[in-house]
């Protein structure tokens, strides 16, 4: 395979970590966040500076980009998943605007706008799994997003799931039922940040180096385009979405025309896609029409009772 | 200098920003009001009434030198811009949101900000990522009074929300139109029954919000340069301001902009918070925000029914 279809491919399995954890947490948990790319940073950092600085290895640094970030996701999660949809995304979206502005200010523990460079690769037995060998590369990383995807599917089967299902469809009544909107969503949140970490911690390890202007908003609305185009609610879904949107961002590279279609292109049309998307089809490719986020009645003006929701 | 004039100095400066914002915020309250969604494309609209303003400008003032002329010319190149930035705005609700008004809250919100996405990567790729200067339309020389010292700059800045703001509040309190619009954003449904063209109320108000922002754009620009990402951060606080202010309610986003303009010029310059960490401050007092009085300073509480 050509070196350039497998970096792809590595990139869509990063992408699809994320997005696997922006599934869970918009798709079943119905709460529109848009901090993955935060989530995605502090990952990333987290085994950058642990791996320079104090000479861990990836994968002992790996455990703790899952807690760091599971830790934020509970520090951002339990005061602002009280929120309402819109300013829940507001909110978060100030979230991952504030984790890149500290990554570009904090100097001397992230160095600031340059960036940490000479991250160590992946080892496993003293073999050295990186750029230079994409395939080996490739292979581990599908293994965790393989691992990630039947983690996230049983929780979503589990009860776990059907709670958020409950709270997504009806908060109030999931409430009367017994079940805690907050720890649920607080959990579901948790998860899903902490997949971003890890998705985080192989970009790091993957491209050696790291700077805080990669973690751009564009990158939590690509994730969410991922979720939206293959279909919310559907794991399989968002890796095929995954998958759609990074052939669209290689498009140009993978056919040799970049000198021909401006960098800003493929940012139109993942605008285009989802515009045209929510119009013609807001289920997504592979999704449901059960699902409450997309069905007729809740709608936008008007109803002071949907306004809530 | 004493430290009252500082204090003042402060203030000035900090109620120029926050006119800005306020001009800005007026455009997401509004559709908030009787949308019920969050116009992500908002901040993006702003961006591309610079761009035309400052195309406008350059047009129309050809080689002149500061003078009357210029000043005309500015004024002008503004009116060109809103109306230009109406009729987008008008569009891309036609387009963008009109199709989703009986979806549920996600969708129209993801359409927006796929729009969002196109305006600014259209507008990197239309004329390039490099920022381009939109000239003062008179000289910048500072004046000082009374130990402060006040551009004439901001002199215009502040003149132009101010009247943008009473204009707007006196349309919406006092004519029909306003009148209408009130009544769209407390019920749609009874509005139409009432015989109010809903749709052509939408459409005016997606038309004025863009339009103030357009001027809103104009303003930053002198300071900050046209870019094709102008309008992200500068809609996103504009957008705080809405919310601290009580989104939905015009007087509320005038005073939530004023307040977070003052709130940044003064943790920069007295609360000696570093200037990296400027863009932070308006997201801080957002969560802090939302989480003690989560309408707004202005806001009406809605009860959660089921």
């Amino acid at each position: 395979m050509s070196s350039l279809l497998l970096t792809v491919l590595i990139f869509t399995a990063i992408y699809s970590l994320m997005a696997i954890g922006q599934n869970l947490i918009t798709g079943y948990g119905g709460m529109l966040s848009l901090c993955q790319a935060g989530f995605y940073a502090i990952g990333a950092y987290t085994t950058a500076i642990l791996s320079t600085t104090y000479g861990m290895n990836f994968w002992m640094t790996l455990p703790f980009a899952v807690i760091i970030t599971a830790a934020f996701g509970f520090l951002i999660g339990m005061p602002t998943l009280r929120l309402r949809g819109d300013y829940l995304a507001i909110a978060t979206l100030g979230f991952g605007e504030i984790v890149r502005n500290i990554l570009t200010n904090w100097v001397s523990l992230t160095n600031g706008p340059m960036g940490i460079r000479k991250i160590p690769k992946i080892s496993i037995f003293g073999y050295q799994i990186g750029q230079s060998n994409k395939l080996v590369f490739l292979v581990l990383i599908w293994v965790f997003v393989l691992f990630a995807y039947l983690l996230m599917r049983h929780l979503a089967r589990s009860r776990m799931g059907r709670a958020l299902a409950a709270i997504r469809e009806d908060e109030i009544a999931a409430n009367s039922m017994g079940i805690n909107p907050t720890k649920y969503k607080v959990c579901a949140f948790m998860l899903g940040a902490s997949v971003a970490g890890v998705a985080g911690s192989f970009y790091v390890a993957y491209m050696g180096s790291v700077m805080p202007s990669t973690f751009t908003f564009m990158i939590s609305v690509m994730v969410l385009c991922m979720v939206v185009l293959g279909g919310m609610g559907n794991f399989a879904a968002t890796i095929l979405g995954a998958l759609i949107i990074e052939l669209i961002d290689y498009l140009p590279r993978l056919l040799g025309i970049t000198n021909l279609i401006p960098a800003q292109f493929k940012q139109v049309i993942f605008g285009l896609i989802l515009v045209i998307m929510m119009i013609l089809r807001p289920q997504g490719i592979l999704g449901r029409e059960k699902f409450n986020y997309f069905k007729k009645g809740k709608t936008m003006g008007g109803d002071n009772n949907a306004v809530r929701n | 200098m004493s430290s009252v004039s500082v204090f003042f100095q402060h203030l000035t400066n900090g109620l120029t920003l926050g006119g800005i914002y306020a001009l800005i915020a007026l455009g997401y309250t509004m559709v908030y009001g009787i949308l019920k969604f969050i116009n992500f494309a908002h901040g993006d609209i702003l961006m591309v009434g610079a761009y035309v303003g400052m195309f406008a400008f350059n047009f129309l003032r050809g080689d002149a030198t500061f003078g009357v002329w210029t000043i005309v010319a500015f004024f002008l190149a503004m009116i060109i811009s809103a109306a230009f930035a109406a009729f987008l705005g008008m569009f891309i609700e036609k387009v963008a949101y009109k199709p989703l008004r009986k979806a549920a809250r996600l969708a129209p919100l993801l359409s927006a900000i796929g729009v969002s996405f196109i305006l600014s990567n259209g507008a990197a790729w239309l004329w390039g990522t490099q920022s381009r200067k939109l000239d003062y339309p008179f000289a910048n020389n500072p004046i000082n009074l009374w130990g402060i010292t006040v551009t004439p700059h901001q002199f215009l800045i502040l003149g132009v929300s101010i009247v943008m703001m009473i204009s707007l509040k006196l349309f919406v309190d006092k004519t029909k139109l306003g009148k209408a619009m009130r009544a769209t954003s407390l019920d749609q449904d009874t509005s139409q029954l009432m015989g109010i063209n809903v749709n052509m109320v939408i459409s005016l108000t997606f038309a004025i919000g863009s339009a103030l922002a357009a001027v809103g754009g104009m303003l930053i620009a002198l300071d900050y340069k046209c870019y094709p990402t102008l309008g992200t951060m500068t809609g996103l606080k504009a957008f705080v301001a809405a919310v601290v202010g009580g989104i939905g309610n015009i007087s509320g986003a005038m005073l939530g902009g004023i307040l977070l303009g003052i709130l940044e010029t003064f943790g920069v310059a007295m609360l000696g918070i570093p200037q990296g960490y400027k863009d932070t401050i308006a997201f801080v007092i957002l969560i802090f925000v939302l989480l003690l009085k989560p309408e707004g300073i202005l806001g009406k509480v809605e009860k959660e029914k089921v």
